[in-house]
């Protein structure tokens, strides 16, 4: 089942327990999540002939649920990306606004879901590779609280940074999608029992549209400099919702605006070392070249990685430098605390922080390939999440008057889904 | 060190050692495949130990225990949390080309560890002791690392646990390391949680300078700025304690002579080759590495703060030689012969509880150790067979057999073929002759020895031993001679 907008890497099926929660239904799933048997190529040609001897667990949990699993999506390399541009496999266009990119980096898993070719899909989301995604082919994706789900099986881009979560048409079956892949595993040790942090599982049933009395703080920060068209189709919606019975208020993260700076240097160096075990050995392009092994290797991550990949392991091993550490991932390190903290204090008066989740709509297809700047700060807004370990939703909110998507992005305190899958579910 | 100090008279010698021990543990730090040696190359391997994409370190908690009771027995500070850093340097047998270790907040911290070198006790500081993953081996094949044709890659060992013991520089001799090492592995044994026999259990790197003996203080230390200054070599490779003693004297020897020769030290890095029984110079320029160390975020803090209360260790071999000497009248000797390892301590108590000490102590610190090494073999060889070793005591103990028979005869031919006692004693026709045999035999020396017997009778001393060896040859050497000369005696004066 190939798709016209590239979404799928590997179409190949397979089937799940008969009986579930998701029996009957599609769920497809990122390149980056390992599944037994059908390769696993996270976007690069290092990997493309990387088939994995084991299952993720959230893999384990959608067969065992009786979901059937349609093929492998789209996606920037390793994750690093946010239009689905970078994959080694060919960019994916947006389903609903052809001539735009996805989103990335979980693009390919957006758009099977934004053109009905999977029901669900599940992505990952290190700065916002869900949620943008989500906002770009107008569905809905949550990014769970970091530990609710387990990353074994997930190939690590950012390990401190990232969670699996659930893009789907609707809250309520983004929610769905979330019970069955959350809970504690003894192989990620990062994982936490929602129930002893106070919560439960009950996702789905959270999400009732019921938002009377819901208060939700608006940090102003997250509007300044978006598009025109973004801030108009925000307001609108808020509008929306306090017609229905919430209140909002505005708050200030003065944090984040450091958040894209950190984030990026974490991510980074995060990276150097996660992608540092891809040297030709066991993966890749290996033998054939001249020199020692460390010639070998260079040879190997030359030919394998491409060039965003390249440019974030570079800029990550040079912050991890001695010299340069405290600099760079120190100072980050300090910045990501600071964040925390900002979030912890806003969420202390408000349920859950409503913003645009990205302050553009969908770029045009080859638009900021050549300007990583630019591209990086186009997560102004969904990476301070992923430095608090917080959960957050994106949903549909409306259209430019282009008629390009705008997704609405709510944030809740940790292990609080239930807030942002009631406050989304208002919406879609 | 500078050429001027030429009179090496006046350098005393600073050596610091990195141990690094495997723990031994049924599974790996961190992941649940076994630690058992394996024939088969990648054997025991899964995608955490092979460092698979998307695999992540779960710790196994045996690994942090045995590691808390290595601080207890040294001594060190336990943190309330413990973490693991990420050790970033890319090399063919690293899986995932960084190694998960410890760093800023390390098991154990600031502990020591003394023993006896040449009759006199020494006490030395260990800066730190963490934990760490081993990588997997490398096989050349067709050649060295640089000549090989190719390289084959075996992650069996990758994942085992290891302990990295970091010590203060307060050696200041090759015998006092040897000494320490011999202690270190004693002790890590009586924990239970290292053997020596494991091929590549032990590995040192060892920190060699030479300083102008001034510098010393007299408490024995040495000013961080003096050695900082010194030209130091890093000595690796090293596999064993007596290998340790060897290249550091080497090491040594050859730095002295190069001051002696007005030549600098170089600060460098060398390989012990132990079948040359030289260190090799592996880098002419020493490079500062720089392992971009950051916090390993896949391995949340684990709190160990009342693990130190929790964890019980075994009396330790100084206590327990001590307790050998007031509680079983032993010399300091024989003592510590039998708390060498903790098998033969427990081994002796046993006979000792059965039998007699005193026996037991004779049996098990002479005999049995003195055989075993007469055959270079060690107390772990024989392990197995400590009933059938309590058993030959039992048959000295209850006079079945004489005690030179039993250690003549029997252990040696159980050592060397294998038997047990009771099968060699009956073989061999050991079995204490009875006293009719006995009488008999005098009976019958003395009716066939007449001109001894005059001479017995003139007075001549010489002769009641002839007679004594005529009956110990008819008996087969199964009597006992102080019982044959009292039957000789009581017979001629009869």
């Amino acid at each position: 089942m190939s798709t016209e907008y590239n979404g799928y890497v590997t179409a190949e099926r397979v089937e799940g327990a008969e009986d579930g929660p998701l029996a009957g239904r599609t769920v497809a799933v990122k390149d980056n999540i390992s599944t037994e048997g059908v390769r696993t190529t996270c976007g690069s040609a290092m990997l493309a002939d990387y088939v994995p001897p084991y299952d993720a667990t959230v893999v384990e949990r959608l067969k065992a649920a009786g979901a059937t699993i349609p093929g492998k999506t789209n996606m920037d390399e390793f994750g690093m990306g946010t239009t689905t541009e970078t994959s080694a496999f060919g960019a994916v266009e947006n389903p609903v606004a052809p001539g735009h990119v996805p989103g990335g980096s979980s693009g390919g898993s957006a758009a099977v879901v934004a053109a009905g070719d999977a029901d669900l899909a599940l992505g990952s989301d290190t700065g916002g590779s869900i949620r943008c995604p989500a906002a770009f082919c107008g569905v809905v994706g949550i990014k769970p609280t970091y530990g609710l789900v387990s990353r074994y099986g997930l190939v690590a881009y950012a390990n401190s940074l990232e969670q699996i979560g659930p893009i789907a048409p609707t809250v309520e079956e983004a929610a769905e999608l979330l019970e069955v892949i959350a809970g504690p595993d003894e192989r990620d040790a990062t994982t936490r029992d929602a129930r002893e942090e106070g919560s439960d599982y009950e996702y789905a049933a959270a999400a009732d549209g019921d938002i009377a009395g819901m208060e939700v703080g608006i940090p102003t920060e997250l509007l300044d400099g978006a598009d025109e068209a973004v801030v108009e189709t925000f307001w609108d919606a808020i509008d929306d919702l306090e017609a229905r019975g919430v209140t909002t208020h505005e708050v200030e993260l003065p944090s984040v605006e450091h958040a894209v700076e950190a984030y990026y240097v974490i991510a980074m160096s995060e990276a150097s070392s996660n992608l540092a075990r891809f040297d030709g050995v066991r993966y890749g392009v290996s033998g054939g070249f001249d020199g020692n092994w460390n010639e070998t290797f260079a040879r190997a991550r030359e030919e394998g990685f491409g060039d965003e990949v390249k440019r974030r392991v570079l800029l990550g091993t040079y912050a991890l430098s001695a010299g340069y550490h405290d600099k760079y991932y120190q100072k980050a390190q300090d910045a990501r605390a600071w964040i925390q903290a900002d979030f912890d204090e806003a969420l202390a008066e408000a349920d859950v922080l409503a913003s645009p989740t990205m302050p553009v709509p969908p770029m045009e297809l080859g638009e900021s390939l050549d300007d990583p700047l630019t591209m990086y700060l186009a997560d102004a807004n969904t990476t301070p999440v992923n430095l608090a370990n917080l959960p957050a939703i994106s949903v549909p909110a409306g259209e430019t008057p282009e008629g390009l998507p705008v997704g609405l992005q709510f944030v809740g305190p940790a292990f609080g889904e239930h807030a942002v899958i009631r406050a989304g579910s208002a919406l879609a | 060190m500078t050429a001027q100090a030429a009179e090496t008279e006046d350098l005393a010698t600073v050596i610091g050692l990195e141990v690094h021990v495997q723990l031994e543990t049924d599974t790996k730090i961190f992941c649940g495949c076994s630690t058992e040696p394996a024939e088969e190359p990648n054997a025991n391997t899964c995608p955490v130990c092979l460092g698979l994409p998307g695999a992540l370190p779960v710790v196994n908690e045996g690994a942090v225990e045995a590691a808390v009771r290595v601080g207890k027995a040294i001594d060190a500070d336990i943190p309330e949390e413990t973490t693991f850093h990420r050790k970033n340097y890319y090399y063919p047998d690293l899986p995932k080309n960084f190694q998960i270790t410890q760093y800023d907040a390390p098991i154990c911290a600031d502990g020591e560890l003394e023993f006896s070198v040449g009759g006199e006790r020494r006490t030395v500081g260990i800066r730190r002791a963490h934990l760490e993953e081993d990588p997997g081996s490398l096989q050349h094949k067709g050649g060295s690392i640089d000549t090989a044709d190719y390289t084959l890659v075996d992650y069996n060992r990758a994942g085992t646990p290891l302990m990295e013991i970091v010590t203060r520089p307060d050696f200041r001799s090759a015998d006092e390391v040897r000494a320490f090492l011999a202690k270190l592995e004693e002790v890590l044994e009586y924990l239970g949680v290292f053997d020596s026999s494991r091929d590549g259990s032990l590995r040192v790197d060892a920190n060699l300078s030479l300083v102008d003996a001034d510098d010393v203080a007299a408490d024995g230390t040495v000013d961080e700025a003096v050695l900082e200054a010194a030209n130091r070599t890093e000595v690796k490779n090293i596999s064993s304690h007596r290998g340790a003693e060897k290249a550091l004297a080497y090491e040594e020897t050859r730095q002295k002579n190069a001051i002696e020769r007005g030549r600098a030290v170089e600060q460098e890095t060398r390989h012990w080759d132990e079948s040359k029984g030289v260190t090799l110079s592996m880098r002419s320029k020493e490079e500062e590495k720089d392992y971009r160390y950051f916090r390993e975020a896949d391995l949340p803090p684990l709190r160990v703060a009342d693990w130190r209360e929790r964890l019980a260790i075994p009396e330790l071999p100084d206590a327990r030689r001590e307790r050998f000497q007031a509680e079983y009248g032993l010399s300091e000797e024989a003592a510590s012969k039998l708390t060498s390892t903790k098998q033969v301590a427990d081994f002796f108590e046993d006979v000792a509880e059965a039998f007699d000490p005193d026996l037991a102590a004779t049996w098990v610190a002479d005999e049995l150790l003195g055989e075993l090494n007469y055959r270079d073999m060690a107390v772990t060889d024989v392990a197995d067979r400590f009933d059938e070793i309590e058993r030959l005591v039992e048959l000295v103990a209850t006079d079945e057999i004489t005690a030179k028979n039993a250690r003549e005869t029997v252990l040696r031919s159980m050592l060397d073929d294998g038997e047990g006692p009771d099968e060699i004693v009956e073989e061999a026709g050991l079995g204490k002759t009875s006293g009719d045999e006995v009488q008999q035999a005098v009976e019958a020396a003395i009716e066939e020895n007449p001109d001894a017997v005059a001479d017995y009778h003139d007075g001549e001393d010489g002769a009641i031993n002839f007679l004594v060896g005529q009956v110990m040859g008819k008996t087969g050497g199964s009597a006992d001679p102080g019982d044959v000369n009292q039957l000789l005696r009581e017979e001629l004066e009869g």
